[in-house]
């Protein structure tokens, strides 16, 4: 439905019910800035309860409107674009952090929270949801759980899905349902925090979610070393990674032009600090050491900044094959017309890599070659920055493999009329 | 079931891959669980991918439901046959099909046995982190079905954090893929949604497992207290100083009874005891060490004891890890629960145990994973007294409401399977069953795959998805679901 098209009765009908039950000052007219990677959108609704919201997508999935559920909007043009773009549903008003159980390492916070606002609210008993993920200032509790965005520290703590421990789940016929709980141990039930996890807002829109939490560290350590080739400090990582040392976080840097640098982080006491750095160093013997740039564990933001036409992708391979992964960057980026490129691995065999050219033609080209060659390896490039004409030719999610029909028939029993986020996931569910 | 049918497994195990004499059945009738017993018509072997899926095609055909089984350690019936349906014991997939150390990565047949995948490793200086006190005879394959943890999940996650991808043979027959050897890989995330999902999505047939870098150092402090909530605050203490323990495991008396009877673990005689172990760089857990031995005196530890070695470690875990079958020396008979509360709910949980277990007359043993709340609360009964067992499982029953109550879970690892399916919702309301249950109808539209557990009422899936609507008996108060 275009807002043109609203004008009818029917579809008026069911925009003073979304008005009644938001209130009408939190309905109106989505404007370009709320266009959906290119989709321009219908109207703008903001509930301000978890009750409110799994209404408004009841009556949405009633008048057969497509709802684009949003947060921060930081990273709305990940994805597909969708289908249509009738409703942005944003969680902004849904900002609580709910409760912080510090005695029990658990927070339970609703899903239009940023994630900075959160962790500020955890520092208060000097704890942390242990994840990073891209601009924390902006980005949503919800935001970053149906992106499945975390950052460097999954190499301690794990990933997103290892620190959720519940979530309230509303689906597109108005049910709301929670799964896991309050307590980090728990199996009863299916694991629906991990289904909703990296599900791009296609099942359900997450209203809350619960998790367990870490103490901050008693103190940091960053180890920077540079090199001008990428390979002694992809083998330095390694060494790392084959080492006792108990680092929170492990980051490679290269470029297409200038020096590479490996970043190695720590967290602990004064003397296990100082320890874990003289192993460090004599595993880096020959590799000089340097200091870390400003913001070193966000340097990964930097990929979405610079020249355009460019595209940035989430690359995930096995840990120890990143050395044959940024040669394979290199080599794709050096064939005529050469491109311009540079990548971080955020965290081992998971990273970002930026590509900038002259033409979206060389662009979906690189990304053709660097796609098979990854893939042939069992590894998985997915595009997130692209620009429309690049994404309108290749997938941007890659090869789904074998159970794409299983998550087919799982978003038939969730969203069996395929109205939220429509077309922008894996397979164009 | 029909002899065509028995005729049709044996084709494709073979005869030695069949079991259908009643006797021989016996063996299969129950798991760990050995209250609830159920004889099924047969047990199929397969020792391969393929077999696994034409005998599931047939039960497909045939709607014939079938319960997958590894070594059968399940505390919760998860395992527990089905009339008229098939086992299908896994117990001959049991190859190790490749370990990566460079990757970290180790990829088995659902029939390997946990620690063997560890001893698999442990010459490159890794070992496989989930270890459930079973660990020397369960299998993945079900470690996998019930997403297993163990004393140093405190630290190092679950099976879930160490499962990466998964080969599963839907009810259906078909093979699919979840996961892989990469992370982040773009999709539903339906490795997680199937590990803990106790055999009611499929039968997994291969598992890519991540395994975990040994740290250099390990220490085990045990300390003695006068009671359980002592301990308690020591634990409270040791997580507000901002220590990570990889495990702090608890006992209360009557607990430290059964393991000195048992297996002589010499620990002191209180009323409280504590493990807490610690592992990383050498200095970093000594400086931590430092400061819980502190903590644990200051919360009134009467007796402190930091076992170095690698003998001295596995001395202070016997005990532990033989808790459940010491019971054995000290009671006929006993029920084993798992709970789950909010750690700082301890002291009023363990007030309200004692209270239940004077008013049920019934001893009650305690061990707890107390970092993370999960209670072991262990019933103990004489079946030979007449009504006793029936007491037993009501007050332990009691407990796991108590659980819920406090904020906390019915199980925190051994499942819900058949024994706890009625407390589901105790713990969730209709809606949150109901959307888990319509997840379970994408995987297994027939209701095939271990169909009677986990959930005390089944969807049908043909039912129009939509909000949960009661039947026009429960809302007039006539009927209720349980």
């Amino acid at each position: 439905m275009s807002p043109s098209s609203s004008d009818t009765e029917q579809a008026q009908a069911a925009w003073d019910e979304l008005a009644a039950i938001v209130g009408p000052e939190h309905v109106r007219p989505a404007t370009s800035a709320d266009a959906v990677d290119g989709v321009s959108a219908g109207r703008v609704v903001e509930p301000g309860t978890e009750a409110a919201l799994a209404r408004v997508l009841a009556s949405a999935n009633r008048a057969g409107l497509a709802v684009v559920p949003r947060g921060g909007g930081t990273k709305l043009e990940w994805g597909h674009p969708p289908r249509r773009a009738d409703l942005v549903l944003s969680t902004t008003r849904l900002d609580r952090v709910l409760e912080h159980a510090w005695a029990d390492l658990t927070a339970t916070v609703e899903a239009g929270s940023s994630v900075a606002r959160f962790q500020a609210a955890l520092a208060e008993h000097g704890q942390r949801l242990a994840l990073d993920p891209l601009w924390p200032e902006r980005a949503t509790i919800g935001g970053i759980l149906a992106t499945g965005d975390d950052g460097p520290l999954v190499a301690r703590f794990g990933s997103l899905r290892d620190l959720i421990i519940g979530v309230t789940l509303a689906l597109p016929d108005g049910t709301l349902a929670k799964s896991g709980g309050k307590v980090v141990k728990n199996v009863a039930g299916y694991d629906l925090p991990k289904l909703a996890t990296g599900s791009f807002g296609t099942l359900a829109v997450i209203t809350q979610a619960v998790f367990r939490l870490h103490p901050l560290p008693h103190e940091t350590r960053t180890l920077t070393f540079a090199a001008p080739a990428v390979e002694p400090l992809c083998e330095l990582a390694l060494a790392v990674q084959r080492s006792q040392l108990a680092f929170v976080a492990l980051q490679l840097r290269t470029t297409g032009s200038g020096p590479s640098g490996l970043d190695v982080g720590f967290e602990g006491t004064g003397a296990g600090l100082d320890a874990q750095e003289r192993v460090v160093l004599r595993l880096a013997a020959g590799v000089t050491r340097a200091d870390p740039p400003p913001l070193v564990w966000r340097a990964r933001e930097e990929l979405w900044r610079g020249e355009e036409p460019a595209v940035t992708a989430k690359f995930g391979v096995l840990p120890a094959e990143l050395a044959e992964f940024c040669a394979l960057v290199r080599e794709v980026a050096a064939a005529p017309p050469s491109l311009g490129w540079s990548l971080v691995a955020q965290a081992p065999g998971v990273g970002h890599v930026r590509l900038e050219a002259q033409t979206g033609d060389s662009l979906v080209a690189a990304l053709a070659r660097l796609r098979t060659g990854v893939e042939r390896r069992g590894g998985t490039l997915v595009l997130l920055r692209c620009p429309p004409d690049v994404k309108a030719r290749l997938d941007v999610w890659g090869s789904p493999g074998d159970s794409l029909p299983l998550m087919r028939c799982v978003k038939a029993q969730l969203d069996p009329a395929g109205l939220l986020n429509p077309g922008r996931f894996v397979g164009r569910i | 079931m029909h002899s065509e049918i028995f005729d049709q497994f044996r084709a494709i195990v073979g005869t030695g891959g069949l079991i259908t004499q009643p006797e021989q059945l016996h063996t299969y009738e129950c798991d760990g669980l050995t209250n609830f017993r159920v004889l099924p018509a047969a047990v199929v072997l397969p020792a391969t991918t393929e077999q696994v899926q034409a005998i599931v095609r047939i039960c497909h055909r045939e709607r014939i439901p079938f319960v997958a089984r590894g070594s059968g350690t399940g505390l919760s019936g998860g395992a527990l046959p089905i009339e008229n349906g098939i086992v299908i014991s896994l117990t001959r997939m049991n190859r190790i099909l490749e370990i990566d150390i460079a990757n970290a990565r180790v990829v088995v047949e659902p029939g390997v046995l946990n620690l063997d995948v560890t001893h698999a490793v442990s010459g490159e200086g890794y070992f496989y982190a989930p270890d459930p006190s079973s660990q020397q005879v369960c299998s993945i394959g079900g470690n996998v079905a019930e997403n297993a943890g163990g004393a140093h999940c405190l630290k190092y996650g679950f099976t879930t954090t160490h499962v990466l991808g998964l080969e599963v043979v839907l009810p259906d027959g078909s093979l699919v893929h979840f996961g892989g050897k990469t992370l982040d890989r773009p999709g539903y995330d339906l490795c997680g949604v199937f590990v803990g999902s106790e055999g009611t999505l499929g039968i997994a047939t291969k598992v890519i497992l991540r395994v975990v870098r040994r740290p250099e150092a390990v220490q085990t402090l045990l300390a003695a207290f006068d009671s359980t909530n002592q301990a308690g605050a020591a634990v409270s203490g040791i997580i507000a100083a901002g220590v990570m323990p990889a495990a702090i495991e608890m006992m209360d008396n009557l607990a430290i009874q059964a393991a000195q009877a048992a297996v002589h673990a010499n620990y002191p005689d209180c009323g409280g005891l504590l493990l807490v172990e610690l592992d990383g760089p050498a200095i970093e857990v000594a400086a931590l060490m430092a400061q819980v031995r502190e903590i644990c005196a200051s919360s009134g530890a009467w007796e402190i004891r930091v076992a170095q070695s690698e003998e001295e470690r596995a001395a202070v875990w016997k005990g532990r890890k033989a808790a459940f079958a010491a019971m054995g020396r000290i009671s006929p008979n006993y029920i084993v629960q798992d709970g789950v509360i909010p750690r700082t709910a301890l002291p009023e949980v363990m007030t309200e145990i004692e209270r239940l277990s004077a008013q049920a007359g019934l001893r009650v043993a305690n061990v707890f994973h107390a970092g993370d709340g999960n209670l072991h609360p262990l019933v103990l009964y004489d079946r030979r007294i007449e009504g006793q067992e029936g007491r037993a499982e009501r007050l332990s029953f009691s407990i796991l409401e108590l659980c819920v109550k406090a904020g906390g879970s019915i199980t925190g690892e051994h499942g819900v399977g058949e024994e706890k399916k009625a407390f589901m919702s105790v713990m969730f309301a209709e809606p949150d069953l109901d959307t888990m249950q319509r997840v379970r109808c994408a995987f297994d539209p027939e209701r095939l795959s271990n169909p009677t557990k986990v959930f005390p009422r089944p969807r049908l899936c043909a039912e129009r998805p939509g909000p949960y609507q009661p039947h026009p008996l429960e809302t007039a108060g006539v009927a209720q679901f349980f």
